[in-house]
């Protein structure tokens, strides 16, 4: 516990702290606003943004001088002087002079890129921290153009776009949040998992043995039989995770509107976002290593 | 009394002086107000009217302008910590020792910006939760939605190559952390599928290029320092320029 709360203060983890505060303000703010529009919209009532008075000239639309610029102005104020406290109140962190000879131990790297590390348990560093990176930043930037949906466009809402905030949430709060938490929080000596209450050893050792997925029926995971089951259970997990929801769901409105190619590459990034929880679980659970060992003479190698 | 303040402001408003500085008197009409925006440099990218609610706090929970305003702030301290710094290995982090320790309000000065950098960090990522979740995104605002996952990107990168120049331990390891993953890239780095058939070895990747070595030393502080001081504040500067024009261009988001 002592150790947990001196890595709580310690570095920039405050920041973290503060990151939570934020989130929580975030999605109580968010949330509670989205559930009042919902009910009001039931109600056949005029929604939060609609039911502010008109400005003093009797029209909708008010000046942004003085009504705007005003706001503004105290939000500067507010913010400069509780960043001023905080800068007066503590000190940034500053560690010894930069040595290349002694690697502390853990090496983090900045707070804001820990989920992303926590990735690299899971996976080839060259998926964990270039492709999935890259798909994320793909996938957030083509989010305007796969979603469709032309309701809920300036006002808060749950239901009119359950599945665009549920995505959203899921991999803003699960993915990137509490991976970023585990990371700052969690992982002490050698990249392992240490609760709160526990000492920070670095001599622990963790007797782990992962195992890669055919290995569960006793076929040898590099062998071509290997190869080819674990292919299948990968490939196999996307085609199933794209074709078998349009199969289902294609008379469905929505799907009809979205066409086969964005329907696919949402249901792509989709399954794939999925992907990483579930193959957290099962490294946790049943100590699964690969599901796929993938590689040829060294030049490509896909294990996953 | 109040008649002589009245006739002294009277007096100075009226003067060539006053009216060479701001062109004209505010006197609280509409058409003042008009004026207040369009006729001020700093006030010009606001629009002359803004929608009611597009003004409330629990609407926009003043995110965007936050990080637009830590910017500047990060701006101003930034070119202050310059004049105390030497981006050089020996010098480095004697220099934030002496900002703490000696110079006058150093130490307020480095803190503040150290804070403000991991506020801007946290800010445009609750600015994006918030865009999200008003569907501010949809037509006709998509692509500046684009521009905005880039900015958050860069915002990111600014306070990466920030931390390696205090040059001090947490610094240090947390680049080579975060640039070991470079090694992985396919193709253009040394551990990556396809780098070593192509050529690829430590001294030649990517990774060479954004260290200026094979490990974080003299060359990656300095290459640090010129990204984070000029290269993407400059970029971030453009991009936001164009994201605030487009959130005029576009319109306020709202239900109406």
């Amino acid at each position: 516990m002592e150790n947990f709360l001196h890595n709580l203060l310690s570095k920039d983890n405050e920041v973290i702290v503060i990151f939570g505060f934020f989130v929580v303000a975030a999605l109580a703010a968010s949330f509670i606003q989205a559930i009042t529009n919902d009910k009001r919209m039931a109600r056949g009532e005029k929604i939060i943004e609609l039911s502010y008075p008109d400005g003093p000239d009797g029209d909708y639309k008010i000046f942004s001088w003085p009504y705007l610029v005003r706001k503004e102005f105290l939000a500067v104020i507010m913010f400069i002087t509780g960043l001023l406290v905080w800068g007066l109140i503590t000190d940034a962190p500053l560690e010894e002079f930069a040595n290349p000879n002694l690697t502390p131990n853990p090496s983090k790297a900045p707070w804001y890129f820990l989920g992303l590390q926590e990735m690299l348990v899971y996976f080839d560093p060259w998926i964990a921290g270039v492709v999935i990176p890259k798909v994320m930043v793909v996938g957030l930037m083509a989010i305007p153009y796969l979603d469709i949906n032309p309701k809920g466009s300036g006002y808060y809402t749950l239901k009119e776009r359950p599945f665009a905030i549920g995505t959203f949430m899921f991999g803003f709060i699960i993915l990137w949040v509490s991976l970023i938490t585990v990371g700052v929080f969690l992982r002490g000596p050698g990249w392992i998992i240490f609760m709160p209450w526990q000492e920070w050893d670095p001599h622990r050792v963790v007797a782990e043995t992962n195992i890669d997925l055919t290995q569960y029926i006793g076929i040898d995971s590099k062998s071509l039989l290997g190869n080819i089951i674990g292919g299948l259970v990968f490939i196999g997990y996307f085609v199933v995770g794209v074709t078998v929801p349009y199969i289902l769901l294609r008379k469905h409105p929505t799907v009809v509107k979205l066409g086969i190619i964005r329907y696919s590459i949402v249901a792509f990034l989709f399954v794939g976002m999925m992907g990483l929880p579930i193959k957290i679980f099962l490294k946790f659970t049943i100590h699964l290593k690969y599901i796929w060992v993938c590689g040829w003479k060294g030049i490509i190698f896909f294990n996953i | 009394m109040n008649e002589l303040l009245r006739k002294i402001i009277e007096v100075l408003t009226l003067s060539q002086i006053w009216r060479s500085f701001f062109r004209r008197k505010h006197d609280g009409s509409k058409r003042s107000n008009v004026l207040a925006v369009v006729g001020n440099f700093f006030m010009h990218f606001h629009p002359i009217k803004i929608k009611r609610h597009a003004i409330a706090v629990r609407y926009t929970w003043c995110m965007g302008g936050f990080t637009f305003f830590m910017f500047l702030f990060l701006t101003l301290t930034g070119l202050l910590l310059m004049f105390y710094y030497h981006p050089n290995v020996r010098d480095a982090f004697w220099d934030v020792k002496d900002l703490k320790y000696n110079v006058a309000f150093g130490k307020i000065l480095r803190n503040s910006h150290r804070w403000g950098a991991h506020l801007m960090v946290i800010t445009v990522m609750i600015h994006m939760v918030r865009v999200f979740m008003t569907g501010s995104y949809k037509a006709p605002r998509e692509f500046n939605w684009v521009l905005g996952v880039l900015l958050l990107l860069l915002t990111f990168l600014l306070s990466f190559t920030g931390y390696l120049l205090t040059w001090d331990q947490l610094g240090m390891w947390a680049i080579t952390v975060g640039t070991n993953m470079a090694r992985a890239t396919p193709f253009i780095g040394h551990e990556g599928p396809f780098g070593e058939q192509l050529g690829m070895t430590a001294y030649n990747d990517i990774r060479f290029a954004l260290l200026g070595g094979s490990m974080v030393g003299p060359n990656a502080l300095i290459r640090a320092y010129i990204w984070h001081c000029v290269g993407i504040p400059l970029v971030v500067a453009f991009m936001a320029a164009v994201h605030f024009w487009r959130v005029r261009k576009d319109g306020f988001s709202g239900p109406l």
